[in-house]
């Protein structure tokens, strides 16, 4: 019988995520910090699983960063919004897959709010006839593109190169994940798992050969928080709430953090170098920190692509302690070049925080 | 005369956000505003249903509507489904739009946010772009930002981007049409009006404090009198 409920909790936690035929909405932190994440996940899904990804040249930010600023009120964001499915529309797709977790929750929201409150979509409808001329429907699906990869992930494990396994001892890499707060604390039907039990990221993670591991702080918000980031003033509130989370995480000795959210993977892996800078205090092996992956890259090393094309480079944290882990091969000296092989310099070194 | 209990009210977020508290205190176990900041969530439920507007009003001009990060993690956790950081969202509007926002410390950083974000949003069609992640101003970012900001036209090449350029892929330049779009629903949905309002209400608490625009900016996104922290 409590299996049973169990079972029945966790089927509640479920969600459908088309099988093909993505309209793809880009992400302004992913595409600044990881752009090779963006270009990972594109190619992953069109020349490794076949699938059609439309990347519209005409899609926007949907301003939800200056909405949970503050500063751009619920009718403009929500116009912005259905201009981004009447162009979906028009291209002829059904399928939504943003790959921001700010912009998911958005849309999550809006179309939630819309079903609450008929007359905010009619007002949404002629808002965007007036302003665009354009009309839109619904999306049919609502997926994160981490609920993509997730889909596939057993897809991805028979093709893969490189388990997430060390290759000197045989053990399972040991992974802590971050979720990302409006991935599912908002409408938790909607994500994988739901807030309690997040299970997209440590699907893929079990379905590549890791483990992965229930730290304690495991759902605590990265410390972004919109304003209290933004405003150099309130910093401290955002590095103070990812110094709880390492400190949580640290004693599981973690070979590395796999991050759902742009925002969040940019803030783990910086805010190591600014603790460091800080308090002299390093969170990984030896003085190095703990390397953050997104899933994007995660599921890209897995499938051999080269690191630095995938712009494992532009992360502070060095990697290449979980790369000789998981025996992928890497040419050191290519890391700072450019496209020509020309030398670009190396970046300057921390004075705690020890780099590759 | 409309209160400011009914300006609540008829907010979608106020809406959405407030059914009935019982004052379990969850949100604020759970608030990672409430761990850094003298703030309470619980506080801030229990005052807006007073329906008290000379209480509302001394809360629309206080710092303590500016600390949630609107993480939403109170969402999740009330056992009665209210969620105290949408009923900050309205607080937030209605301080905006009475330019009351002006009289604390925290809520004068709107002006700071209208005007990087405004900008971001309306010429470039991007909340953010490398352009404008100036390592001056984010020293956090630390030394392989640093490096990528001054090499960001090779680096972003390498790793297939389409920087600065025409057509799809990551960091493309938005298009004149789409950005003439965006322009046009802030126009007719009220967004540019919003934003004035947080430009003219700045302006004038500027010349009170007698800084030009330029040093009231700096002092909105830089200063923290040290008074927020209340553990």
């Amino acid at each position: 019988m409590k299996l049973e409920g169990k079972q029945q909790i966790w089927n509640d936690y479920q969600k459908e995520i088309a099988n093909d035929q993505y309209y793809y909405a880009r992400s302004c932190i992913r595409q600044t910090f990881f752009p090779g994440s963006e270009w990972a996940y594109l190619d992953i899904l069109g020349n490794k699983l076949g699938k059609t990804v439309f990347d519209d040249p005409k899609h926007t930010t949907c301003t939800g960063i200056g909405y949970h600023s503050d500063v751009v009120p619920v009718e403009t964001i929500m116009t912005v919004v259905a201009r981004h499915f009447a162009l979906m529309t028009e291209a002829g797709f059904e399928n939504m897959t943003p790959s921001c977790i700010t912009s998911f929750g958005i849309y999550t929201e809006i179309l939630h709010t819309w079903e609450q409150h008929p007359e905010m979509e009619e007002k949404t409808r002629e808002f965007l006839w007036k302003a665009t001329g354009r009309e839109f429907r619904k999306p049919r699906n609502l997926a994160h593109t981490s609920d993509v990869i997730y889909k596939f992930r057993n897809e991805i494990a028979a093709q893969k190169k490189y388990s997430l396994k060390d290759i000197h001892t045989g053990r399972p890499l040991q992974v802590v994940d971050h979720i990302g707060c409006h991935y599912a604390k908002m409408f938790p039907a909607k994500g994988i798992g739901g807030a309690e039990f997040p299970a997209v990221l440590s699907g893929m993670v079990t379905a590549w050969g890791g483990e992965s591991i229930d730290y304690p702080e495991r759902r605590h918000c990265c410390g972004f928080g919109f304003r209290n980031y933004l405003v150099l003033a309130n910093r401290g509130f955002s590095v103070a709430n990812s110094k709880k989370k390492f400190e949580s995480m640290q004693p599981y000795e973690p070979d590395f953090i796999i991050t759902n959210c742009p925002g969040c993977a940019m803030f783990l892996d910086k805010w190591q170098y600014t603790i460091s800078e800080m308090e002299g205090i390093t969170y990984g092996h030896n003085g190095y920190g703990i390397p953050v992956l997104t899933y994007e890259e995660m599921a890209a090393l897995v499938l051999g692509y080269d690191p630095w094309e995938i712009g494992l480079q532009m992360h502070q944290v060095s990697v290449e302690p979980l790369l000789d882990k998981m025996g992928i091969p890497y040419v050191p000296e290519a890391k700072y070049k450019n496209a020509k092989g020309e030398d670009m310099g190396h970046p300057a070194y921390p004075t705690y925080l020890k780099v590759y | 005369m409309t209160t400011l209990s009914d300006s609540l009210k008829a907010d979608i977020h106020f809406i959405e956000s407030m059914n009935s508290c019982m004052n379990c205190g969850v949100c604020t176990a759970i608030c990672p505003s409430a761990e850094f900041y003298n703030y309470d969530p619980r506080i801030i439920v229990d005052t807006v249903q007073r329906n008290d507007d000379e209480v509302l009003e001394t809360l629309l001009k206080s710092d303590t509507i500016w600390y949630c990060g609107e993480c939403m993690s109170c969402k999740t956790r009330c056992p009665r489904c209210n969620t105290p950081g949408g009923i900050i969202m309205a607080l937030r509007k209605l301080s905006q739009e009475k330019g009351w926002f002006t009289e604390s410390e925290k809520g004068r950083q709107q002006f700071a946010l209208k005007r990087v974000l405004g900008n971001n949003i309306l010429a470039y069609g991007y909340c953010v772009t490398p352009d404008i992640v100036k390592p001056e101003m984010h020293p956090e970012q630390g030394p392989i930002w640093e490096w990528i900001y001054h090499h960001r036209d090779e680096v972003y090449e390498k790793v297939h981007s389409n920087y600065h350029r025409s057509g799809a892929g990551a960091l493309r330049q938005v298009d004149d049409e789409s950005l003439n779009e965006l322009r046009q629903i802030f126009e007719v949905t009220g967004g540019n009006e919003f934003m004035a309002k947080i430009e003219t209400y700045s302006i004038q608490k500027a010349e009170e404090m007698g800084m030009d625009s330029e040093s009231y900016f700096l002092h909105t996104y830089m200063d923290n009198n040290g008074q927020h922290g209340g553990k």
